[in-house]
C-alpha cells in the first residue's frame, strides 16, 4: 500500500552502518524475547506471515522507526494480538507501566479469542503447486503495475510502471495481497524481473541492475 | 530507556516486551521455555556458519557447486539446513566482473537457515532505501570498492524467494581444505557487501 515499510529508493536516511564482525544476534535480552513472541503472536492472533508484514506496513512512523527493528516487530505483534482479540487495546502499555513503577491501572477486561472466528488457511509455508502454466517466459519484457493498491502489496513503489525482463520463473506462491486479508491464497507464479538502473532512476543513474520478485498479478506483457 | 513515570509516558520496548510475555503466559498461550529455546537456537545453532559450510563445499566440490547453483534449496538441504525463511533459496555466484548483493526494501527478508537472523545494518532504513538506488556508493561506504567494470546486480527480496551469494574464492587459498576454508567465509560476503579475504 506504499506505507512506511516501502523504503526502496527513498532518501534522507544518511549513511549506512558498516558491518561489525562481533555484532551479537541480540544486543539486549528483550530483543530476542520480542522476536520469539512476535513469531508466536502471528499464530496466536490467527494471522499469517503476510498479515504480519501488512501489520508492519500499517505502523505509524514512530512505531516503525523509533525503537528499531525489534521495536517494530513488538508493535506489529501488539497490533495483531489486539486485532485478533487476544489483547484488549491499551492493555499492553497498561501492564508495562504497572511493571515499571507499580502504577495501578485498570487494563479493562482482557479480550479472548472468538471461538466462532473462521479458521484461517493453515497450509505450511508459502509455496504452492498449481496447474496453470506461467503467463510469462524468461527473456520476456514485462511492465510492473502502476496502480496504488489501498491494501497490502509486495509490489515496491519504485518499480511501478517500469519495464523489465523476466530473468527467472520462480515457484508459485501464495499471493500476499489477498492472503494478508484472509481473502484466499490465490497461488500464482513469481518472476524475478531484472530492471536496468536507467529505467528506474533515469539516465544519470549509475549503471547497475535490480532484480525484484514480482507476482504474476503485478505484471503485464510489454511489447 | 524509559523507567518509571505515569500514564503519559511511553514504556520502554524492554518493559513492553516483558509485559507482552507476562500477558501471554498468564493466558496460557505461551510457555517461556519456547521463547528461551527460540533465542538459544538463533544465538548458537542457526547462523552464518551454516552458509559458510555451504560455500566451502561449493568451492571444493564442483558437482556440489553445480547442484547449488541449479537447485539451491535442495543442495543446502543436503547439508541439513532448511526451515523457516528458507523455503526457496536461490544461490548466485559472484565473479571478478559480476557482483550480486542482497537487500529487502519492503521489510528485512533474509535466508535464516544459512545466515541466521539479519544483522543490524541489513535492517537499517538507509541500507534498504539506498541499495537499490546507488549500490556502488553504499558498498563503498561499507568498505567494498568495486571498479566501474564490475556489473552490479541488486537482489531485492520481495517474495518468499531468498538469495544467498556464493562469493569468489580468494587467490592463495588453493591449498586449503574445505574445513580450513569455512572460517574465512563471512556473513557479509554471503550477502554481497564484502569479499572473502585470504588468511
Amino acid at each position: 500500500m506504499g506505507g512506511i515499510a516501502d523504503l526502496g529508493g527513498t532518501s534522507g536516511w544518511g549513511r549506512v552502518h558498516p558491518p561489525r564482525a562481533d555484532e551479537p544476534v541480540f544486543a539486549e535480552p528483550w530483543q530476542g524475547r520480542a522476536t520469539a513472541l512476535t513469531i508466536l503472536a502471528i499464530r496466536l492472533s490467527g494471522r499469517n506471515i503476510d498479515a504480519f508484514r501488512y501489520a508492519l506496513d500499517r505502523l505509524d512512523r514512530a512505531a516503525y522507526l523509533d525503537q528499531g527493528y525489534f521495536g517494530r516487530w513488538l508493535n506489529a505483534a501488539e497490533m495483531m494480538l489486539v486485532e485478533g482479540a487476544v489483547l484488549a487495546p491499551g492493555e499492553l502499555d497498561a501492564r508495562a507501566r504497572a511493571l515499571s513503577d507499580g502504577h495501578v491501572e485498570n487494563p479493562g477486561e482482557p479480550a479472548r479469542p472468538d471461538p466462532s472466528a473462521p479458521a484461517w488457511p493453515a497450509a505450511p509455508g508459502s509455496l504452492r503447486t498449481i496447474d496453470a502454466a506461467p503467463a510469462f517466459a524468461v527473456g520476456q519484457r514485462v511492465r510492473a503495475g502502476n496502480g496504488s493498491p489501498a491494501g497490502p502489496t509486495r509490489l515496491p513503489g519504485y518499480v511501478r510502471g517500469h519495464v523489465g525482463i523476466v530473468e527467472a520463473v520462480q515457484p508459485a506462491a501464495v499471493f500476499p495481497d489477498t492472503n494478508a486479508l484472509f481473502q484466499g491464497e490465490n497461488p500464482q507464479y513469481v518472476y524475478s524481473v531484472r530492471f536496468a538502473s536507467h529505467e528506474l532512476w533515469g539516465e544519470h543513474a549509475d549503471s547497475f541492475a535490480v532484480t525484484v520478485e514480482l507476482f504474476e498479478n503485478y505484471l503485464e506483457a510489454c511489447s | 530507556m524509559t523507567t518509571g513515570g505515569g500514564a503519559d509516558r511511553v514504556p520502554s520496548a524492554a518493559l513492553r516486551t516483558a509485559a507482552l510475555e507476562q500477558l501471554l503466559v498468564e493466558r496460557g498461550l505461551v510457555d517461556p521455555r519456547m521463547v528461551d529455546a527460540f533465542i538459544a537456537n538463533y544465538e548458537t545453532n542457526v547462523g552464518p556458519l551454516n552458509g559458510a559450510k555451504v560455500v566451502a563445499k561449493a568451492w571444493t566440490d564442483p558437482d556440489y557447486r553445480r547442484r547449488l547453483l541449479a537447485e539451491g534449496t535442495a543442495a543446502i538441504k543436503e547439508l541439513g539446513f532448511g526451515g523457516a525463511q528458507g523455503e526457496h533459496i536461490v544461490v548466485v555466484e559472484n565473479t571478478p566482473t559480476a557482483h550480486n548483493v542482497v537487500v529487502c526494501t519492503l521489510c528485512s527478508c533474509y535466508p535464516w537457515p544459512v545466515l541466521g537472523l539479519p544483522p543490524s545494518w541489513y535492517k537499517d532504513p538507509a541500507y534498504r532505501a539506498r541499495m537499490v538506488r546507488e549500490p556502488r556508493t553504499v558498498l563503498a561506504e561499507m568498505g567494498l570498492d568495486l571498479g566501474d567494470d564490475v556489473q552490479i546486480t541488486v537482489r531485492d527480496s520481495t517474495s518468499e524467494v531468498r538469495w544467498l551469494v556464493l562469493p569468489e574464492r580468494p587467490a592463495g587459498t588453493e591449498h586449503l581444505s574445505e574445513a580450513e576454508l569455512v572460517p574465512l567465509i563471512t556473513r557479509d560476503a554471503m550477502v554481497g557487501v564484502a569479499k572473502v579475504a585470504a588468511p
